[in-house]
């Protein structure tokens, strides 16, 4: 690596959506050889400030200063020319590809014909200088996701990226693998070799890796400075503007009830036909939560899919209260089993419909809102629908909205409201606080926890192993569908769940 | 018997020579979806587009005299119709499958209309390599003229092949069709590559349509396409997206089509209208037996509206 980093400046950044203010008025400033965190809640600024500084986004006012002279940026080929890159928090690979493809589609002058030969050589001369490296004729597929992480990074640095901003970038690794990463990256720019930018919400990465940390509320900086200077305190309360959360829901000390649900030798098949879940046996009793953890695509979608009734068993049994479970209309409601997929807007929603009618998936056909059994009394549908907008707080135009109207956010409230509201014996959920701000998180643990108290069998499949801590009775930990590892809330630690969740 | 001295090798020899003829449009067909859907986009207009290749590239040749000048404006044609399609799916929240049927009544009726003309009229045909020369017979003479066309089809699908694999210009294709936000992050218009694709594979329909009307059957009319256009889109999927898998399947196809004629032409008469539906017989095994409710299909651009 020849040049280091730029020394950049961002002054009076402002960045309106129609009456939204995304961006007020935000300068940073970027030294080379910077690790600097930005905080924020969901909606706060931070992908907006990003986004502008890489092209996708024209700011309303404010420039971009890189060593002294400002720098316009029409779109992200001009960011990419003056060094900036950035690390998505979804993958931007090409699965179909192999490594060495993907490494050099980020390259700036793509050669019309590609010499294989010549590519290859300068690809492995460039891993020998980095901290990990990856076989090049390998498939994206084939990668686990941290080894992807990884490709995205290096990707970065291949076609000479010297400003690197990272959106979220362990929250698909375990805590091992982000660590690692993360060190290497804190390495790289203690050796003046890069500066990092990373999006993030998780304070220990923040207290561990960065040097500086700037935290955004709409739009605006409302704390920062170096880290080790701020209290984690100081950082929430800026970060959700004064009043800080209660913290653990209270967890009811309870004798083990009966088995509400089991899974027996479950084995189901993935969209490719493989095996996603093997031979999974699992037990969850009547007032306890049992969590799944796991990093993303080792089985979890697939688990809760198959429960939800969304794919077919390919081997093995689901009971409920003894019985076989067959996920029909009929024995979901009479077995009172609820499921709260993940990515509910694409799983468990219709976006053209209202959100009144979204409430009522499990409740329109039941004699209360029917006229002879046939007819929707709309009336009442909308009544209830009312009733639970204002009691889970979804912000709405109205129960008549469509649900695609609503933010990321109030959709994962709505079907929180459905499936939760009703009186569930069984309770599916998946990653149900993905999106939600911080005081949303705490509501909604707090109402899982209620639901665990009130004698439901709670499944929390979930990617965040501080809400598992948090909330689960047991941890499983599921790896290339299978369960590898189980222990009890008094013997759980982070690091040896970590450790089986990144290999058996 | 008319088959001669031959026998069943002439039956065997004719499927061949008529699978290199009725093969040649669907491996053009087929070609041009494949990079279209590369892309991640699906035309199914293309059977009109094809129509529309044959009228055009007729009346040019014919007014021109030059059967190339045809092919050419045939392809021209194609491309207009393709960038049209690409124009108009390029609109926030149009779906691509309705644009292709639209456009595949759109052509068809066009053609037909603009065609009216050229019904009567005869326009030179595209030339051949005569390789069976040194035989005396007719048949091994008949079965070894290779057409042109389909020697720069048969040039084409591996050239295309080594395209997407080893240019900068097929990585961004491939990319496009795979993770259009990956392009979208490289700086690349996924609308203007998907516009190109299109654009090119409507050109390569064309031509296939022009190998209608200028080699064989060699006339324009309504009847000319029994649907070729739209079995190259299945024959496009059971070929997994690989061009030189479009070459052999195409071939495959050719052969099918050709069975009946070649029965018939050593006698055999029976079940002759049922054997002229093996090629749409044949469609419909291969779809349903390469696919499966199970898994979603190998190798299928993963930004295309059908695998999602």
């Amino acid at each position: 690596m020849s040049a280091g980093p730029p020394a950049v400046e961002i002054v009076g950044m402002s960045k309106r959506f129609g009456d939204l203010q995304a961006l007020d008025d935000l300068s940073l400033t970027l030294p080379p050889g910077d690790f600097h965190a930005i905080l924020g809640e969901n909606g706060a600024g931070k992908s907006t400030l990003v986004k502008c500084v890489m092209g996708y986004y024209h700011a309303d006012a404010g420039r971009v200063v890189v060593d002294g002279e400002p720098r316009a940026i029409a779109g992200p080929r001009d960011a990419h020319a003056l060094g900036f890159g950035m690390v998505y928090q979804h993958f931007t690979l090409v699965p179909s590809m192999t490594v060495a493809e993907n490494l050099v589609l980020g390259t700036q002058d793509l050669p019309a014909v590609i010499r294989w030969d010549e590519v290859r050589a300068r690809i492995d001369s460039f891993q020998r200088r980095m901290p990990f490296r990856i076989e090049p004729d390998r498939l994206v597929s084939t990668l686990a996701a941290g080894e992807k992480q990884r490709l995205e990074i290096l990707k970065q640095l291949f076609r000479g990226c010297r400003v690197l901003i990272l959106d979220e970038p362990t929250s698909v690794l375990t805590p091992e693998e982000a660590d690692q990463i993360l060190g290497v990256l804190r390495e790289m720019t203690a050796e003046r070799l890069l500066t990092v930018v990373m999006i993030t919400h998780k304070l220990r990465e923040v207290e561990a890796f960065a040097r500086e940390v700037t935290v955004l509320r709409s739009g605006r900086r409302v704390a920062g400075g170096r880290v080790g200077e701020l209290t984690r305190a100081d950082v929430v309360s800026a970060m959700v503007g004064g009043a800080v959360p209660a913290g653990a829901a209270a967890r009811v000390a309870r004798p083990s009830g009966p088995i509400a649900l089991e899974l027996d030798e479950l084995t189901v098949l993935n969209d490719r036909g493989l095996a996603a879940v093997r031979e999974v046996s699992l037990v969850v009793r009547a007032g306890e939560i049992v969590g799944v953890a796991g990093v993303s695509g080792n089985g979890q979608r697939e688990l809760v899919e198959a429960l939800a009734g969304q794919r077919a068993r390919e081997a093995g049994e689901i009971r409920v209260e003894g019985a076989i479970f067959t996920p029909t209309r009929a024995v979901l409601r009479a077995r009172r089993v609820h499921v709260l997929p993940e990515e509910p807007l694409v799983n468990a929603c219709v976006r053209g419909m209202s959100v009144a009618e979204n409430l009522a998936f499990r409740s329109y056909d039941e004699p209360r809102h029917t006229v002879a059994g046939v007819f929707l009394r709309r009336g009442t549908l909308r009544a209830e629908a009312g009733e639970l907008i204002a009691r889970y707080r979804i912000r709405t135009q109205g129960p008549d909205a469509r649900l695609e109207t609503l933010s990321g956010g109030n959709v994962q409230r709505t079907v929180l409201a459905r499936e939760l509201s009703g009186d569930a014996a069984v309770l599916v959920v998946q990653n149900p606080c993905a999106g939600l701000d911080i005081a949303a998180t705490a509501e909604t643990r707090a109402r899982l926890m209620a639901a665990r108290n009130g004698s439901a069998a709670v499944l929390l499949v979930s990617e965040d192993l501080d809400e598992l801590l948090e909330l689960a009775d047991r941890i499983v930990v599921m790896f290339e569908g299978r369960l590898v590892y189980e222990t009890s809330r008094d013997t759980a630690d982070l690091s040896t769940i970590g450790h089986y969740m990144a290999s058996a | 018997m008319t088959a001669g001295e031959l026998g069943w090798w002439g039956v065997l020899l004719a499927v061949l020579g008529g699978a290199i003829r009725v093969s040649t449009p669907y491996l053009f067909v087929s070609l041009g979806e494949t990079l279209t859907e590369k892309s991640g986009r699906v035309n199914l207009g293309l059977e009109g587009t094809l129509v529309m290749g044959a009228m055009s590239g007729y009346a040019v040749a014919w007014l021109t005299g030059s059967p190339w000048l045809g092919v050419l404006v045939a392809g021209l044609t194609g491309a207009a119709f393709g960038l049209f399609h690409a124009l108009v799916c390029s609109l926030p929240r149009v779906n691509d499958v309705a644009v292709g049927i639209a456009l595949f009544i759109l052509g068809t009726g066009l053609a037909f209309y603009l065609g009216k003309p050229y019904i009567q009229p005869t326009a030179p045909r595209l030339p051949h390599l005569a390789l069976g020369a040194w035989s005396s017979s007719p048949q091994i003479r008949s079965a070894l003229e290779i057409n042109v066309l389909f020697i720069v089809g048969a040039v084409l699908a591996p050239a295309l092949l080594w395209a997407l694999r080893n240019t900068r210009w097929g990585l961004i294709v491939r990319t496009a069709g795979d993770n259009a936000d990956a392009a979208r992050a490289l700086g690349y218009s996924v609308e203007r590559v998907r516009a190109g694709c299109t654009a090119a594979g409507g050109f390569l329909a064309g031509v296939g349509g022009a190998f209608l009307s200028l080699y064989y059957p060699g006339t324009w009319n309504e009847g000319l396409s029994s649907g070729q256009g739209l079995m190259a889109i299945a024959l496009v999927i059971f070929a997994r997206w690989n061009p030189v898998r479009c070459f052999w399947v195409s071939l495959l196809f050719g052969g099918a089509t050709a069975l009946g004629p070649a029965l018939q032409s050593v006698g055999v008469t029976t079940h002759y209208y049922l054997l002229n539906a093996a090629p749409y017989v044949l469609t419909l095994v291969l779809l349903v037996w390469s696919s499966s409710p199970r898994h979603t299909l190998v190798g299928a651009p993963s930004e295309l509206s059908i695998s999602r």
